[in-house]
């Protein structure tokens, strides 16, 4: 299996995890187990989407993220700010409020992520435009959908557009102004502020690149926090930031649902939650849905405003960004003192937006060599008509499909199955003992020994 | 290895099944992307026929480490000319039909453009065959 070390953002803590097993049942890859009591990742299967740490009920999901004092490890320190951040805070709270605080709490440069928008919306229609095979053509904007369609949907690899998203588009842009200002380049340090796992493990492991040029990830919550703290402390009245550009109407509605969609030429198609993405996808693979021109397709309800580490309600959020985008003009706006557009920099821009080929890594294969996957399947099959169909879970799989895969694959037993433990008990194939050993193994032993131990019940 | 669908004619809620499943085995046989995309688009395209215009069908698919089999039998009015159906955008629907959108031809120049081999034969008033052969290592 290629790709086996991936980099995941979204780690289990062990010492949290009581393996309750929720996680297991909403991950859209079936990419999660329940052994020894605790929930174990398949990491050639998981896409950062973050669905497990949503229902995580004792925060043992964690998103593993940059130490905020890292930041002091440059003398430049540069935020870059999705809109979706600022859409968190109440309508009280403007936009150079949070900037400054930003700034106060130590970073010396604040950049918004969707600069780069204005530049990567060209840029997609001159891709549709001459590559009319990709068609439909698909967003790169969502890491976790990228990464679905790798592993769940390898045909439809090469309809994703090999652009980079807007985030890495404003990132090589403040490289290049700061160095035009005479700021040394390994003294700058850019530092993303995430709305979710997918991003990090975008930034940590690029998909068609080598590396990136952001230096490091903040976590919304995190800094939200922090931002909030020093609002309600101080009633702030001080603003340390000029007056700065303004992003267009377009750059500040773009990463929420139907932000890219009306702005490519075509029949475009907006998608949102990872659900509907795979239930759309089937489709499209198999072409039943034909004559759409261009995807926006996100992981998120409500795309980044619903990302996992969004501390406000998703609409409230998407709702600010929209009445607030409603002032602003179609243009970059541009005042006299800013600093400079993004648009001075269009030219080298464009050259340096495409990224490498993406290849699938599909999860879906049961072996490299076709006649053991064939082998395989049949044991699979064979295994299926034993197996009772409930999905309970039970057997720490999260359906009696995976159970049947796990055990033709060599990771599970048929004994793992509640079912099959009973009529072999019955039989007498399986001492009782054997019977809640085997409970213990997938669900450790706190969870099985509670009724044992509560006497007088 | 062997696998057989049975499809309702008339029933398009139901169109792609077999489809579908045939996707997901030969995405675990770790078939080459390229030819799966061939073969079930092949498939569906049949099987969406089978659907429109027969009273009910079986499709019997064999795969082995070679080549994709697959069979498609319905019970329906049949082709009367098959030379003719697979002409591009040959179709037997009226024009008001064709004006809702519907009749743009039996697809099968489409079906034949995604199989290595294609046979079709057909007995009017009682039903049509369909046997397609993709080569995995062509």
């Amino acid at each position: 299996m290629e790709n086996v070390n991936f980099h995941h953002a979204l780690k289990i803590r062990e010492d949290l995890c009581i393996g309750c097993s929720h996680c297991m049942n909403v991950c859209p890859t079936e990419a999660i187990r329940v052994k020894n009591g605790k929930s174990v990742l398949f990491g050639d299967r998981c896409v950062d989407c973050g669905e497990c740490f949503r229902v995580c009920p004792v925060s043992a999901i964690i998103i593993d993220h940059d130490d905020f004092n890292y930041i002091f490890d440059y003398k430049y320190r540069v935020a870059l700010v999705p809109a979706v951040f600022t859409g968190q805070f109440p309508e009280d709270i403007s936009l150079r409020q949070i900037y400054s605080v930003i700034m106060d709490i130590g970073f010396t440069h604040v950049y918004e992520v969707e600069n780069g928008v204005d530049i990567l919306s060209d840029a997609i229609n001159e891709t549709a435009a001459n590559h009319p095979e990709k068609k439909p053509l698909i967003s790169s904007f969502c890491p976790a959908i990228v990464r679905l369609i790798q592993v769940k949907f390898p045909a439809l690899v090469e309809n994703i557009m090999l652009l980079k998203p807007p985030l890495d588009i404003s990132a090589l842009h403040i490289r290049r102004e700061l160095v035009s200002k005479g700021i040394p380049e390994e003294e700058t340090g850019i530092f993303y502020v995430t709305p979710c796992a997918a991003k990090i493990a975008a930034i940590k492991d690029p998909v068609g690149e080598l590396s990136s040029a952001i230096t490091g990830v903040i976590n919304m919550d995190i800094l939200f926090n922090k931002v909030y703290k020093q609002v309600k402390q101080r009633n702030i009245q001080s603003c340390t930031l000029p007056i700065g550009r303004k992003l267009s109407k377009k750059a500040t509605c773009w990463s929420l649902t139907n932000g890219e969609a009306p702005y490519i030429k075509g029949r475009s198609l907006a998608i949102d939650e990872i659900k509907n993405v795979i239930d759309f996808l089937e489709r499209l693979e198999n072409e039943e849905v034909s004559d759409i021109d261009f995807l926006e397709l996100r992981a998120c309800d409500e795309s980044c405003a619903g990302g996992v580490l969004t501390i406000s309600n998703r609409f409230l959020t998407a709702e600010r960004l929209r009445n607030h985008s409603e002032d602003l003009p179609e243009q970059e706006y541009q005042h006299p003192d800013a600093t400079s557009s993004i648009l001075e920099n269009k030219e080298f821009l464009m050259q340096h937006i495409d990224i490498g080929e993406i290849k699938p890594r599909s999860m879906m294969k049961l072996d490299e060599n076709m006649a053991e996957a064939m082998k395989k399947m049949e044991k699979v099959n064979r295994i299926m008509q034993l197996l009772p169909m409930v999905d309970c879970g039970i057997c720490g799989a999260p359906s009696c499909q995976a159970l049947a895969q796990d055990i033709a694959q060599g990771d599970a037993n048929i004994n793992h199955c509640i079912f099959i433990q009973k009529i072999l008990e019955q039989k007498g194939e399986l001492s009782l003992d054997d019977s809640v050993k085997i409970m213990q193994e997938i669900w450790g032993f706190g969870k099985t020994n509670k009724y044992r131990d509560l006497k007088g019940i | 290895m062997h696998f057989e669908f049975n499809v309702e004619g008339g029933n398009f809620s139901k169109a792609g099944t077999a489809s579908s499943q045939l996707k997901k085995i030969l995405k675990q046989l770790n078939v080459d992307p390229k030819v799966i995309k061939r073969v079930v688009v092949a498939l569906y395209e049949a099987e969406v026929n089978i659907v429109a215009h027969a009273y009910n069908g079986v499709i019997y698919i064999d795969i082995d480490t070679e080549k994709i089999e697959i069979k498609l039998i319905d019970e329906g009015p049949g082709i009367a000319d098959i030379e003719l159906a697979m002409q591009q955008g040959y179709s037997t629907a009226s024009p008001e039909v064709r004006e809702m959108g519907f009749g743009a031809g039996m697809g099968l120049p489409n079906i034949k453009n995604n199989t290595d081999e294609l046979r079709v034969t057909s007995e009017v008033g009682k039903g049509t065959t369909v046997e397609m052969i993709t080569y995995l290592n062509g």
